[in-house]
Formats: structure tokens, sequence, C-alpha cells
């Protein structure tokens, strides 16, 4: 067992790749927050009184902070993971009675003068909870039902926590954990399934405008989407080429008497015709399990059943459940609606701003999107545009390389821990990074609907800054550990 | 410690998956930072206010030095629809003086685009244009408190004397027509109208600037951009000097007063117009700042049409002034000499044909023809010139020679006078009475009205005065103009160049000694001037008006011309009873700077008389 002494020695093995990317992303960070908040009257980037001022103070303190986690006994990190979920879990809860109403949402514990974000924190130890729950003895994933069902608790209260503070956008990075659960067994097909869900959603919501056979062009394209992965689950997943064959020439056959049919002024009504089609395969294929092994089959008409019930869902989920300003986002971010004064102002001027940087941006400081606040947010969820609008796409491209080498640099510690501990919990740190980079920066150049997530290590607010670098460090410490468990 | 291989795979899954990702949004961000420019010119909209700065028009001063046109300066609130926050109207209405009704009013009709074509809710838009300087004053302590209004200093014109309009031109807004001909015009700029105003534009208008500001998202402005490094500065109109004299103006137009018509006084040196009344005038205030609308609209409908310059578009029948001309074609033809002779016995009498003429000795030569303006010499000296088949062929040839000499005179075409609207007159030709008569079917009897100035032949006073002028130089003449200099920049050539209309210089010396006559001892011995020897001729023209038009033309001195003057009085009778008095008395005001007291008499009935009175049915 390990002495005293070497957690000393966490400073040897310290993995050093990753600390200068951290460092040289938090230093960028603050740069550009003095330029995103740079007024023409404005003191130092070192003014307490500016949020450039106040992030390098937290960024001071972060480093502190770094420091004093790796002179922790690493192991406390496992022995306490439980305990800190749990007390992470009350204070989450506490939040949302105690919170004061900022914007309708109750996430900010006010002390004094500092306030603070525990869902931030609480990325960190249900990522510490989750890997304590996968390195328990000869636990593995995919051995029962109770596992991924312990897994998915974990998960799931702190979102609902969240979400009870209505902070969509936080709850929503812990469903990034899902990757998690993929590299350590979970069936590639939720994965595949969620993309298909968000898939048919993006396309039933946008192509409404047109009909085909008597219904919106969208639900038309799902129906043949659904039918195409219907023949290719059948070739390659189930290996049943005969099946695939027939069920094809059903498909068209039957698609095509459809349009001829509609042709010739007979009015059909579209959608159930479509869906007396899928049905018929659906029909065939289970006539087939009595043939051939049945489970694959049996999972492709499972599929094509619930990609049409999720297409009618669709309609109802999007009118019904979604609030109206989620709706406007996704709307306005699937390119359906323009709306450059309301929900698309945000989007409409941080595409400007990053538009107008050009190959080589308009140089620090003569940003004048940003200056000049057309730009919301532009110190926090928004600080991209910074990049974008004074370093140009140069800047943009580097910012996005040194966060893609960042999370390779993780990937590639979570794969070399010896304990499954360590690289679970590495895991959960570089799909958190993931998470809040394609939706952060997919929503400042327009791509994604607009959820309010902070880049990490680069937006204004300690909360954030704090959250990220525990995260971090603790991987750190946990790593330059690795050397300690030949004693297994 | 478990590894298991095959999902350690996996991480390729999600690594590939990061990779996707990002290699879209580098695309999508290639897309938007390099390939397309729109964003950029996106986000200056959004930062820059381009904020024009109006140049200060040029000023205009007479020959003398005397400043006639200035600047005052004046404010339009503007307003940019999209910039325009909530705000206090009430405080708004009463800061500006305007009911609610107006405010509303107001935005309405500014977002009509049948009233405003131009509307565009991101450019800047009048609110209301020219308010006073205490407006002004009020408003600029609480604009800030009105996001999206701003100020627009103006340049408006004022006028230390209320004289020369007609000459002078005013300035209006431009209309679309003018933004389509011209780049320089932006909506809401002004632009001449009338006068000089309106012929020397381009050197009055300057050359606007610009401001470049820094506008933030709550329409406030910052600053300027990079401290004004791109701004340009408006460079100033060029100041003219006009070859006015003011008072001189002033002086002929209140001989004027009461009276239709017009004075054209040229230096005949130089070309340079000394003073250019039409009457009916009216005060060129008149036309500045609001009222200027309501104004223009007042004098377009009064009936005796002030706006119309009578002095260079007016046509008039030239009547006996035409005579001095005449003499000059026929000399130069060799129709006559000095000593030819025709008769008159009280009039001309050919064939059935009688022009009518008054008592004097018969028969008579070219001076005291001129100098009794005797009716029957210029008839049969016309009469022998077309008629002379001998010389020319035909009558249709020989009246082309005598239409060409006119023209060389500086009648039937545009003199080409430094100000727009200019008329050309009518000197017909030969074609003209083909189609009229027939071909071959007109002799000089036919139209022997023409050669008293009468019938089809039109001139403007501007005309009359330059043939006057021709004589006074005696031989040649300068293009009238009313700009002496333009500041820094060298006067047009064309206005300089002297134009020698092809008629011997001598016989210009025998008309001006006939001319001289009529002062000493003929028609015009009103003109005849203590101590000024002055040479003049009077006119009486016949019209379908009414009462004759009266006319004079005159310069002096008779050796060293100082002036040339043409006066044209409508429907006020013969020419001794309104033009020589009026003529004289320039004349003399001009040369000598006061009207003697023996002839104060002359200038008091001048100035009390009334000659609209006699004015006849104008249809």
């Amino acid at each position: 067992m390990a002495t005293q002494n070497d957690n000393t020695s966490a400073f040897r093995y310290v993995d050093w790749i990753t600390v200068s990317i951290y460092v040289i992303l938090v230093i960028a960070g603050v740069v550009s927050i003095y330029a995103a908040s740079y007024d023409y009257d404005h003191a130092s980037i070192f003014s307490f009184s500016e949020f450039s001022g106040k992030q390098l103070r937290w960024v001071g303190l972060s480093f502190i902070l770094g420091f004093i986690i790796l002179l922790v006994d690493y192991r406390i990190f496992e022995t306490y993971a439980y305990p800190m979920y749990f007390l992470m879990l009350i204070l989450l809860a506490v939040t949302i009675v105690i919170a004061p109403d900022v914007k309708g949402s109750r996430s900010w514990l006010v002390f004094g003068p500092v306030s603070m974000q525990p869902a931030e924190f609480a990325k960190t130890t249900t990522a510490l909870a989750l890997a304590k729950l996968f390195s328990g003895y000869n636990f593995v994933l995919n051995a029962k039902g109770s596992n991924y069902l312990r897994a998915l608790l974990i998960i799931f209260v702190p979102i609902l926590l969240i979400l009870a503070q209505q902070e969509t956008g936080s709850a929503l990075a812990y469903l990034a954990l899902f990757f998690v659960l993929y590299r350590e067994g979970m069936s590639g097909l939720v994965l595949l399934a969620a993309l298909g869900a968000v898939i048919i959603f993006v396309v039933a919501v946008k192509f409404t405008e047109t009909m085909i056979l008597g219904m919106p062009s969208g639900e038309f394209a799902v129906m043949i989407m659904t039918m195409c992965a219907v023949v290719c689950m059948l070739a390659v997943y189930c290996r049943q080429y005969i099946v695939a064959r027939n069920v094809l020439a059903w498909f068209v056959t039957a698609v095509l008497a459809t349009f001829i049919a509609d042709w010739c002024g007979i009015e059909l009504p579209g959608i159930y015709v479509m869906i007396g089609i899928i049905v018929g395969a659906c029909l065939y294929i289970l006539y087939a399990t009595l043939h051939a092994p049945a489970k694959r089959l049996l999972l492709t008409v499972a599929f094509a059943i619930i990609a049409v019930g999720f297409l009618f869902s669709v309609n109802f989920v999007f009118q019904n459940v979604l609030q109206k300003h989620q709706q406007n986002r996704i709307l306005v971010a699937l390119g359906i609606k323009e709306d450059p004064k309301g929900a698309g102002y945000n989007v409409n001027q941080s595409v400007i701003a990053i538009g107008s940087g050009g190959m080589t941006g308009k140089g620090f400081l003569n940003g004048t999107q940003t200056k000049l606040k057309y730009v919301p947010e532009q110190h926090t969820d928004f600080i991209f545009c910074t990049i974008g609008e004074e370093e140009g796409f140069m800047g943009t491209t580097l910012v996005l390389l040194l966060y893609v080498t960042l999370i390779l640099r993780i990937i590639s510690i979570a794969e070399r821990q010896p304990t499954t501990f360590a690289r679970i919990y590495a895991y959960c740190v570089a799909s958190y990074l993931m998470f809040h980079l394609m939706i952060n920066v997919g929503m400042v150049i327009g791509l994604c609907p607009v959820i309010g997530i902070p880049l990490p290590f680069f937006s204004y607010g300690g909360s954030s800054l704090w959250g990220f670098t525990i995260l971090l460090f603790i991987l750190l410490r946990l790593d330059a550990s690795r050397r300690e468990h030949h004693a297994y | 410690m478990r590894k298991d291989y095959k999902l350690e795979k996996r991480k390729y899954v999600i690594i590939g998956f990061l990779l996707v990702i990002v290699a879209i949004y580098v695309v999508r961000l290639f897309n938007l930072q390099v390939a397309d420019d729109k964003y950029k010119a996106f986000a200056d909209n959004n930062a820059f206010m381009r904020k024009t700065q109006y140049p200060s028009r040029g000023l205009m001063f007479d020959r003398n030095g005397e400043l006639v046109v200035y600047n005052q300066p004046a404010y339009d609130m503007m307003m940019i629809p999209r910039d325009v926050q909530p705000f206090d109207t009430i405080d708004f209405c009463n800061t500006l003086e305007i009911t609610r009704e107006q405010f509303d009013k107001r935005i309405a009709d500014m977002k009509d685009t049948r009233k405003n074509p131009g509307y565009s809710s991101y450019t800047p838009q009048k609110f209301i244009t020219q308010l006073s300087a205490q407006d002004y004053g009020r408003l600029q302590e609480k604009l800030y408190r009105f996001p999206g209004f701003f100020i627009q200093k103006r340049i408006l014109r004022q006028y230390n004397y209320p004289a020369a309009a007609n000459v002078l031109g005013n300035i209006r807004e431009v209309s679309p027509k003018d933004i389509e001909n011209d780049d320089y015009y932006s909506r809401g700029d002004y632009t001449g109208d009338l006068g000089v105003e309106k012929s020397y534009e381009e050197y009055l208008r300057g050359h606007k600037g610009m401001e470049i500001l820094i506008r933030n998202a709550y329409g406030r402005i910052q600053g300027r951009y990079e401290d004004g490094a791109h701004d340009i500065s408006p460079k100033s109109g060029k100041n003219l000097t006009l070859s006015l004299d003011i008072g001189l103006q002033q002086y002929a137009e209140s001989l004027m007063v009461n009276k239709i018509g017009a004075v054209v006084a040229i230096e005949p040196k130089t070309g340079e117009i000394l003073a250019m009344v039409s009457s009916p005038t009216y005060d060129p205030k008149l036309l500045i700042g609001r009222e200027r609308g309501n104004n223009y609209n007042m004098l377009v409908q009064d009936a005796d049409h002030p706006l119309f310059d009578r002095a260079l578009m007016g046509a008039y029948p030239p009547g006996s002034t035409f005579k001095p001309g005449q003499g000059l074609i026929l000399l130069q033809e060799g129709i006559i000499d000095l000593n030819t002779m025709y008769p008159c016995s009280h009039g001309f009498i050919s064939g059935g044909l009688r022009v009518g003429c008054h008592g004097h000795g018969s028969p008579l030569p070219l001076k005291p023809a001129l100098q009794t303006s005797c009716n029957a010499f210029f008839c049969w000296g016309f009469k022998n010139m077309v008629d002379r088949r001998s010389k020319y062929g035909s009558s249709a040839n020989a009246f082309e020679v005598w239409k060409n000499h006119l023209v060389q005179l500086g009648y039937g075409y545009r003199l080409g006078v430094d100000l727009p609207g200019e008329s050309r007159g009518f000197i017909p030709n030969a074609k003209f009475y083909d189609k009229v008569y027939g071909e071959n079917r007109w002799s000089a009897n036919t139209i022997i009205s023409v050669s008293i100035g009468q019938g089809e032949v039109l001139a403007t006073p501007l005309q009359i005065a330059n043939l006057c002028a021709t004589i006074a130089n005696r031989g040649y003449f300068i293009t009238p103009h009313v700009v002496k200099a333009i500041e820094d920049t060298v006067m047009p050539a064309e206005l300089l160049q002297e134009r020698h209309p092809d008629i011997d210089k001598r016989y210009f010396s025998d008309v001006a000694e006939g001319m001289r006559m009529a002062v000493t001892g003929g028609t015009c011995r009103l003109a005849n001037l203590p101590g000024i020897e002055v040479a003049g001729k009077t006119g009486t023209a016949q019209n379908p008006h009414g009462k004759d038009h009266s006319a004079f033309i005159g310069f002096a001195p008779y050796d060293n011309p100082q002036i040339a003057v043409c006066v044209y009085v409508e429907n006020a009778g013969f020419g001794a009873t309104y033009g020589v008095p009026i003529g004289s008395l320039v004349i003399e005001k001009y040369l000598t700077g006061k009207i003697s007291p023996e002839r104060k008499y002359i200038e008091t009935r001048m100035l009390e008389s009334n000659t609209k009175i006699f004015r006849g049915n104008t249809k």
C-alpha cells in the first residue's frame, strides 16, 4: 500500500499535457471575457469590479483548488463517493427550496456577495458515484437488469432535482453519461435509437409545409426512412438476406402502387396506407421467425413499431409537453421560424458576430458585435462568439482543436487506468466535456437549439469554472496514482 | 482488475462521434466566417451609424462685395424606427410643442410608402424638419430620453436683400428624380431650384462629409469609430461673386413696382449682368424653411406669375427696339448706305398695304430714321432686301440671309446665360413662311411687320439688352452672365469669349450715332441726362393682350459705355412713357449713384405709377 509520502509524488506523475491545455483554456477564457465585457471607458483586465477581474480571481482560486486536490489522498474519492453523492443530492434539494428566483430558475445558493450553483458540482459527485457503482466487485453492467436500474438511478436523481430547479440545460448535461454506459457495455442500439429519435423528430417537425400522398412530407420521409432501416437491419443485423430481399420488394411495389393510384386520382388515406405497408412487412417478418433465429428479427419488428409510434407521439410531445419558449428555440434552430427579434435574436446576433470575424478576425478588442452588446450573455454562454469575431476562423478552429485534444487525452488517460473506478470516472469527465462542447458551440453557431450551458473553462462564472476544475483535477489525482495498484 | 478488450474498442466509436461533430462544426464555421461575406456587412450595419455631415453652401456676394445670400442652420429631427424604444410620448410632444394627434399623423405619414416611398425602418427618417434654434436647444437636453431620435443639422439659406429672387433662386428638398439622376444626392438633401442656386449647384453644394459613429445594441452612441480616422470631413461649397449690383437691382425693382415686365442691365465690355428685374417679383425669403411649400404654391397660383422670369423667359415682340438691328443688316447687305433715303408719307404704303407712322420729315436716311423711329424707312429697306431677287434669287433666300444676321446678333437662339430656363425667343425662317403661305407665295409685303419688330418676331428682354450691349461695344458681345467669379475656380471660358456678329464694326458706329440722335433730339429725349451722353431707342409693341408694350434700349456713356439697358413694360403704352424714364433712371443711378434733382420728378412718377390697370384681356 502506498505511504503518506506518495501523495506528494502525485506531482511527479501528474499528466502535464492535460494541465497545460487546462491552463491555456482558462487563460484564454479570461482574455475572452475581458474582450467580451470590454467597454470603451473600461479599466484593466485585472480590475476586480469587472467580469475579467472577477474571473481572474476565480482562476487563481481554481489553481489553488487544483493544487489541493493533487495533495489529497486519492482513496478518499472512492471511499466517500456515495456520501458525497448523497450530500450533494440533499444540497440540490435544499437549493430548490431556499434559492431565490433568478429569471425563473432556482439554482443559485447565495452567501452574501458570493453565489454558487450546486448543479455544477453535482456533476463530479454523480461521476464519482457512477464510478463507485461500476467498480463494485464483479459488477458487469450487462449481467443483470438491476445493474442498469442502479446506474440509471444515479444518473436520473440529480437530473430530476436539477429539472425541478428549472435548469434544463444543466440537467441535460447528465445525459452525457450514457456515453459511459455505452463504453461499459450498454447496447449501441440505445445510442442509435436516440440518434434515430432525434432524426425522426427533426424531420417530422421541420418538413410540414409540403404534402405527399395526403400527409406532411416530413412524416412521409420518416416512413420511407423506417422502411429503409428495416431492410438494412434485416440484411446487416439479422443476416436474413432472403427476408430482406422480399421485404424490399414488398416496400418498393407497395409504395409505387400507392403513388400510381394517387396519380390516377384515387384518393387514399396516405398515412394509413403507409402504416399498412409497414405492418404487412412486420407480419411477414414475424412469420419468418418460425424458420430463423427469432431475437434479432423481433427486435427489427419492435424497431419498426417504435419508430412509427414515435412519429405519432412527436407532434403530441412537441405541442403539448414542451413549453412555448422551448418550442420556439427548436423551431428557430431548425430554421423553420425566423424570429430575429425574439427567440432567434441571440443566435442571429451570435452568428453575425462569428460570421463577421472572417479568416483572421477583427483583432483583439476590435469586435463590434460583442463590444456593443449585440450578443447577449456574451461573457457566459456565448463566449465563443468573442473568439469567432476577434480571432476569426483561425481562433475558432484552434479552440475546437484544443478541446478535441483535451478530450482525446482524457479518453487515453481513461484507457490506461488500472482500476475500473478511475476509468469510469475518466470517461465521465470526457463525456461531460464532449456534451458541453457540442451543445454550447452548436448553439452559438446556430446548429443546436439554445440550451443554456457554459463552455467548460472558458465561460465566465465561478461555479462552472470550479466545478470543471474539481472534475478534472480529481481525474488527474487518480491518474497520478495509477502506478500504485500493482497490489491487486 | 478486469479489462474487457472487446469493450475497449468502443472508445473508437466515441472518438469517431466526437470527431464527426467537430468536423461538422468546423465546416459550419468555415461557411460562416470565410465563405460568406454578408455577416461582416450585418455586423457593420449594427455597429456603425454613418452620419452625413452637410457642408456649408457657398455664399453669394454682389459685384461690390456685399453679402447677398448666406446660410443659417436648421435642425431636422430624425428617427430610425427600428431603434426607437418606448418613450414618454407626452413629454416628447410637449417638448416639440405638437399635439398627440400631430405626432400620430406624422408617424403614419412617415410609414405611408405612398407619401414616403423610401421608408425603411433601418434608415433615418425625417420626423420633423427645420426646427428653430430654440426648439433645438430645448430638445437637445432631453434627447437622451428618446432613443432612436437624433438631430440632423441642415443648412438653410438667408437673404440680406429682399431682391433679385429671380436671379438668386432658392433651395428645395431633392425629388426622387434628382436622386436618380445624380448619385450625390440622398433623400432629404437640398438642391438649388431656379436661378444661380440651380445653375451653379455643383459649385455651391460642396462635398458632403461622413462621420462614423459607434452604436450599441440599445441604440446609444458610444463614440466615434477609431476616433474619426475614417470620417470624411465635409467640404464647403464655393462662394460666388455675382455680377449684379444689388443696389441697382433693388432700385430697378422699385421702379418696376406695380408694373409687369423686365429690366436688364449689362456691362457691355464684359457681358456681366448688372441688374435683371422681372416684375412682379417676390421676396426670396418666402422660399425658406417650413413655409416654403405654402408660399411656393401661392406664387405658382398668382395670376401675374412672379416665378416666371420675364427677363429671360418672356418672349416679346421687340417693336422698334428692333430697328437698330435692322439698320445694321441693311447696311451690311448694301441695301442702303448712309445716304439712302426712303419716303415716309405718315407710313409705308405699298400695293394696298399700309404701315402707319408719325409726323417727321420725309424722305429721310438711316440716322434720322432711327432718331424718329420711322416705320416706313425700315419697311422700305426690308422690302428692298427681301424682294431683291437679282441678288438673292428668291425672297426666301433673302429672308434666310436676313434671319442669319439676326441669329448672329443673338436673336432666335438661347444666348447661353448662366441661368436656367432661358427662352430662345423666335425668329422665323423661310420654311416657316413657306408652310404658312406656300412656297414662293410670299414676299416682303406679306411679312412686312417683322421689319419693325412686330408680327412673328419675338425676343427676350435679355436678347434685346444684349443687342444694345453689342451696339455699345460697336460690334461684339460677351455672353451675358450673372456670376462674375467662383472662389478658387476659373470661370468657364464660354462666359468670357467675345462673340463677333458678321457685320462690319463701322456700321455699329453709324447705328449708335442714330441712337444718340434719338436721345438728343428724337423719341428718347427724356433720357438725355445732364453730363452723360446716352444713346437709346424706344419701342412700342402692339400685342394681343391690351395696350401696347412700352420698351426702351439704351447705353451710356456714348463713347465708353459702362451700361446697356433694356426696359420692357407690358401694356404700358408708348416706349417714351415708361421705357425711357425707367431706363434712363437706371443708367443715371448706376453711373452717378444718384438721381439729379431736376429728374427727381421722373423718379417719383415711375415709383408711383401703376400700369397693371392697363392690362387687357390676358385670356
